[in-house]
C-alpha cells in the first residue's frame, strides 16, 4: 500500500523573507508584492496581514492604505520555488526516499517503507511538523493513501496533523470542498452553480455527463484523490548522489533475485563510499516497476557502516516489505546520509575478550521498531520519579552513571500515579488501609514518608507542591509505593489525595 | 541406606543426549543461584546458558510482574554482557533494575508495538550471541514461539528469558500450557523479613520452580535480590532446627 505525505506550507513566500531577512520586525504584517499587467497587487501576505484583512490579489495602494506601518517586499517565485527544492531535498535526506517539492507552496514525499525510522505516521508527521515550526515555518500535514487525498487533507483540514488510515482516505475526503481537488477556478464555480458543494457530492455521480462539461480533468482528479490512478512523484535528487545502478533485461519479481541482486548492489555501493572516507548512515533501495510506481526502502544505521554484509543484512531484513507487482525493472541503491568513516587501528588485548560488538544487532532491530523504540535508560538527577529516567540511544558510550540507592525503588512505575482511597492520620503517617482498583488492603507494616519537594525552577505550580511517599506493605506480603499530594496540613502543598504509584517486587 | 548416585553409565548416556539435543553447538555451561539448596534442585547445578528460562508472577503479580521482572533483572545481572528487555508497556522502572544488580549502561530496551514483534525482536537478539540475557515481556507464549526462542538460544550462550505477564488475571490460566523452555518459574511475594522496629525489611519471595527439563519441581522461600542480583536464603530458615546440623557440618 502506498502512502503519501503531503506537507502544507501557507505562507512560505512570506516565511522565506522572513528568515532571509531577519532585520524585519516579526509583529509587522509583510506582504510580497507582484505586477500583473501595469498594477502591483498583493501576491502573497503572511498571517498577521491577512488577519487585518488583506487579500491575495488585491492592490498595492489600497493594502497600504488599510494596514498602516505594513511592510512591503517584491516577491520572488524564482527564489521560492529553489528555496522549496532545497527543502525537498532536506526532507529527503531525513524522511523519504522518494520526495518532490509541490509548488508553489506544499512537498510532496513519498513514505512508503520509510515511517518506520521515526515510530511510525504520527510520530514522523509531528517530527516533521515540530522542526519546521521551530524554523519558522508554517506547516501543515497529512498522510493518505494518494496524493491527492493528502493534498487536500493537508490544506483543507484545519488540524496540523491528519492521518488517514490506509483505506479510509475516501470517508475523509468526501467531507471536503470541491476546491481541494486542484481544478481550475472556473471550474469550481461552475458546479457550484450546479449544487455540488463537497466532493462526496460528486462520487456517486455518473461520469459522462460531467466528463461532457467540464473535460476529462475533473475525472482525472478525482480518480488521482481516490487512488484509482497512479500519479507519480518526480524526486529530487542530491547534486552528487552515491548510488548504484542496475538495470534488468526481464522484470525480476522472486524475493531471491532481490536479495541477490541486493547484495550485488550493496558490494558495488562501497567502494564507491571507501573511495571518499565514508560510512553511510542511510541507505535508500529504490525498485521502479514496470507500471512506474516506485517501491522504496530505507534503512537506517546508528553509526556510519560500510561492511557489505552488515548492509546487506539490514536491506535483506526488509525485502518483505517490497511488493514487486508485475516485476521490477530497475533498481538503484543510494547512500543518501553518510559520515566520514576512516580506518582506525584498534587496541589489541591479548589477555581478555574485547566486549562483543552488538552495533549490528542494535540497526537490525532499530530498523524493525524505529529508532524512537530503541533506548537506554540514563539517569536524570531529580526527586520526581517520572522525571529520573531520560531515554538516550542505544550506542551512547557508557557512563558509569546510576541512580542514587539509598531507597529502595518500585519496578513498575504506574503512570499516571493512580487515586486511592485511603484511611490515614495525618500528617506523616500511613495509611491503615487503601482501596486500589477495588480491592481494599490493610497496611500491615510501612516505611516513610520520604518527602519529595517541587521542582520550582521548571514551573511555578510546583512552587510549594510536595509529596509524601510510603512504601507499605499489605496483608498477602505485596508490597505498594504510594503518597500523598501535599502534606497533610497546608493546602497549597497538594490536594492531599492519596495515589498509588509503583509497585514493588 | 540406598545409594543414591546414579550409575556412571546413564551418566554418560545422560551426556551423549545432551549433546544431540544441543545440535553440536557450544558445550552448554550453568549459571549457578550461588545457593546450595537451589541449585541442587537444577541439574546441572544451575540455570543453563543459552536456553530459555520462563517466569512468571503468582496472585495478582500475574499481571504487573514487579517480583517476576525483578527476578529476571537478578539473573540477567549475573551474566556478562549487555542485557536486551523487549518491552510493549513501557511501565519498567530503570531505577529498580539499577537496584536489583542491571546498571543502566547494561540494559538496552526495545519497545515494541505487539507481541509478533516482541518475539521477534528478541529472537533476533538471542541469535546474535554477544548479549548476556535477553528478557521478552510477552503474555501468549505457543509452542511455535518458545521453540524457536529456545533453538535461537541453543546457537549462542545468551539466556533467554520469557516474562509472562497477562492482562487480565483469568488469562494465567495460559501458564499451564506446555512450550519449549528449559524451566519455568513462578514468583510470588511474601510478607518481608521482620525487622525489630516498625518498618518494612527485606523483600522475601516464593519461588516455585513449577517446571525443568530433567529435574524435578520445588519451591523455595528465599529474600530479594541484592544490589549485585544475588537471592539469599532468609536467616530465619537458616537458624530452624533441621538446617543446624548442616551450618555446623559446613563451619
Amino acid at each position: 500500500m502506498r502512502r503519501v505525505v503531503s506537507l502544507f506550507l501557507p505562507t512560505w513566500s512570506t516565511d522565506r523573507v522572513r528568515k532571509v531577512d531577519p532585520a524585519l520586525p516579526p509583529e509587522a504584517p509583510l506582504v510580497l508584492l507582484g505586477r500583473d499587467g501595469r498594477r502591483r497587487i498583493v501576491l502573497a501576505a503572511d498571517t498577521g496581514a491577512q488577519a487585518a484583512g488583506l487579500r491575495l490579489g488585491m492592490p498595492a495602494s489600497l493594502a497600504q492604505v488599510m494596514v498602516p506601518g505594513l511592510m512591503i517586499r517584491d516577491a520572488d517565485p524564482a527564489s521560492d520555488r529553489r528555496g522549496l527544492e532545497r527543502l525537498a531535498l532536506w526532507l529527503h535526506r531525513r524522511y523519504a526516499p522518494i520526495t518532490a517539492p509541490d509548488s508553489p507552496d506544499g512537498i510532496v514525499l513519498d513514505t512508503t517503507g520509510a515511517d518506520h525510522l521515526h515510530g511510525g505516521e504520527t510520530l514522523m508527521l509531528s517530527d516533521m511538523t515540530g522542526r519546521l515550526s521551530a524554523a519558522g515555518f508554517a506547516v501543515r500535514a497529512a498522510v493518505a493513501d494518494s496524493w491527492g487525498a493528502a493534498h487536500a487533507l493537508a490544506r483543507y483540514r484545519a488540524k496540523p496533523i491528519t492521518v488517514a488510515p490506509p483505506g479510509a482516505g475516501t470517508d475523509m475526503v468526501a467531507a471536503l470542498p470541491l476546491a481541494a481537488l486542484r481544478l481550475p477556478v472556473e471550474t469550481v464555480h461552475g458546479l457550484h452553480a450546479l449544487g455540488f458543494i463537497r466532493i462526496g457530492d460528486l462520487l456517486e455521480r455518473p461520469r459522462a455527463p460531467l466528463t461532457l462539461r467540464y473535460g476529462v480533468e475533473l475525472a482525472r482528479r478525482l480518480d488521482q484523490i481516490l487512488g484509482r490512478i497512479d500519479e507519480p512523484i518526480e524526486p529530487v535528487r542530491p547534486s552528487d548522489p552515491i548510488m548504484v545502478r542496475r538495470a534488468f533485461a526481464e522484470p525480476i519479481g522472486a524475493a531471491e533475485t532481490i536479495a541477490r541482486t541486493l547484495s550485488q548492489l550493496v558490494v558495488a555501493l562501497c567502494p564507491l563510499l571507501e573511495a571518499r572516507g565514508l560510512g553511510a548512515r542511510r541507505l535508500d533501495l529504490v525498485c521502479h516497476r514496470v507500471d512506474t510506481r516506485p517501491q522504496a526502502v530505507r534503512v537506517g544505521t546508528a553509526m556510519p557502516v560500510r561492511d557489505p554484509r552488515r548492509l546487506t543484512r539490514l536491506l535483506c531484513d526488509r525485502i518483505e516489505t517490497i511488493d514487486p507487482g508485475f516485476g521490477i525493472e530497475i533498481m538503484t541503491l543510494a547512500a543518501t546520509v553518510t559520515e566520514p568513516l576512516l580506518a582506525r587501528q584498534t587496541a589489541s588485548v591479548l589477555t581478555e575478550d574485547s566486549p562483543p560488538d552488538i552495533a549490528d544487532l542494535v540497526d537490525v532491530l532499530a530498523n524493525r521498531v524505529g529508532e524512537g523504540r530503541l533506548y537506554r535508560a540514563a539517569p536524570v538527577t531529580s526527586d520526581l520519579p517520572e522525571r529520573v529516567v531520560r531515554r538516550i540511544p542505544a550506542l551512547t558510550p557508557e557512563t558509569a552513571a546510576s541512580w542514587p540507592g539509598r531507597w529502595p525503588r518500585p519496578s513498575r512505575l504506574l503512570a499516571p500515579p493512580e487515586p486511592i482511597e485511603t484511611v490515614a492520620l495525618l500528617p506523616d503517617h500511613p495509611p491503615v488501609w487503601f482501596t486500589w482498583r477495588g480491592v481494599r488492603r490493610l497496611v500491615r507494616r510501612a516505611d516513610g514518608p520520604e518527602r519529595v519537594f517541587g521542582e520550582w525552577w521548571r514551573r511555578d505550580a510546583e512552587l510549594i507542591a510536595v509529596r509524601d511517599y510510603f512504601r507499605v506493605e499489605d496483608q498477602a506480603g505485596e508490597r505498594f509505593w504510594i503518597f500523598q499530594a501535599g502534606d497533610g496540613e497546608d493546602a497549597a502543598t497538594g490536594s492531599q489525595g492519596w495515589f498509588l504509584h509503583g509497585l514493588f517486587g | 541406606m540406598p545409594d543414591t548416585r546414579t550409575p556412571p553409565a546413564l551418566d554418560a548416556l545422560r551426556a551423549r543426549i545432551a549433546r544431540i539435543e544441543s545440535g553440536g553447538g557450544h558445550g552448554r555451561s550453568m549459571l549457578p543461584f550461588g545457593i546450595a539448596e537451589v541449585d541442587r534442585r537444577l541439574p546441572g547445578g544451575g540455570l543453563a546458558l543459552g536456553a530459555l528460562h520462563e517466569v512468571a508472577g503468582g496472585g495478582s503479580d500475574a499481571t504487573h510482574g514487579s517480583a517476576a521482572a525483578l527476578f529476571a533483572a537478578g539473573i540477567a545481572a549475573r551474566t556478562v554482557g549487555r542485557v536486551l528487555w523487549c518491552i510493549t508497556r513501557p511501565d519498567l522502572f530503570a531505577p529498580a533494575l539499577a537496584q536489583a544488580g542491571l546498571p543502566p549502561d547494561r540494559v538496552i530496551y526495545v519497545e515494541a508495538g505487539d507481541e509478533r514483534a516482541v518475539l521477534a525482536c528478541s529472537e533476533a537478539g538471542l541469535r546474535h550471541g554477544g548479549l548476556g540475557a535477553v528478557v521478552t515481556e510477552v503474555a501468549r507464549l505457543p509452542m511455535t514461539a518458545s521453540r524457536r526462542l529456545q533453538l535461537s538460544a541453543e546457537k549462542t550462550a545468551t539466556i533467554g528469558i520469557a516474562l509472562r505477564r497477562w492482562r487480565r488475571p483469568a488469562e494465567a490460566s495460559d501458564f499451564g500450557q506446555p512450550t519449549a523452555a528449559m524451566t519455568r518459574w513462578r514468583v510470588s511475594m511474601l510478607p518481608s523479613a521482620r525487622l525489630p522496629v516498625p518498618g518494612v525489611g527485606r523483600h522475601r519471595w516464593r519461588i516455585e520452580l513449577i517446571r525443568c527439563r530433567a529435574g524435578e519441581s520445588a519451591d523455595f522461600e528465599l529474600e530479594a535480590c541484592d544490589a549485585s542480583g544475588r537471592l539469599a536464603v532468609p536467616a530465619d530458615l537458616v537458624d530452624r532446627p533441621g538446617a543446624q546440623g548442616r551450618s555446623r557440618a559446613a563451619s
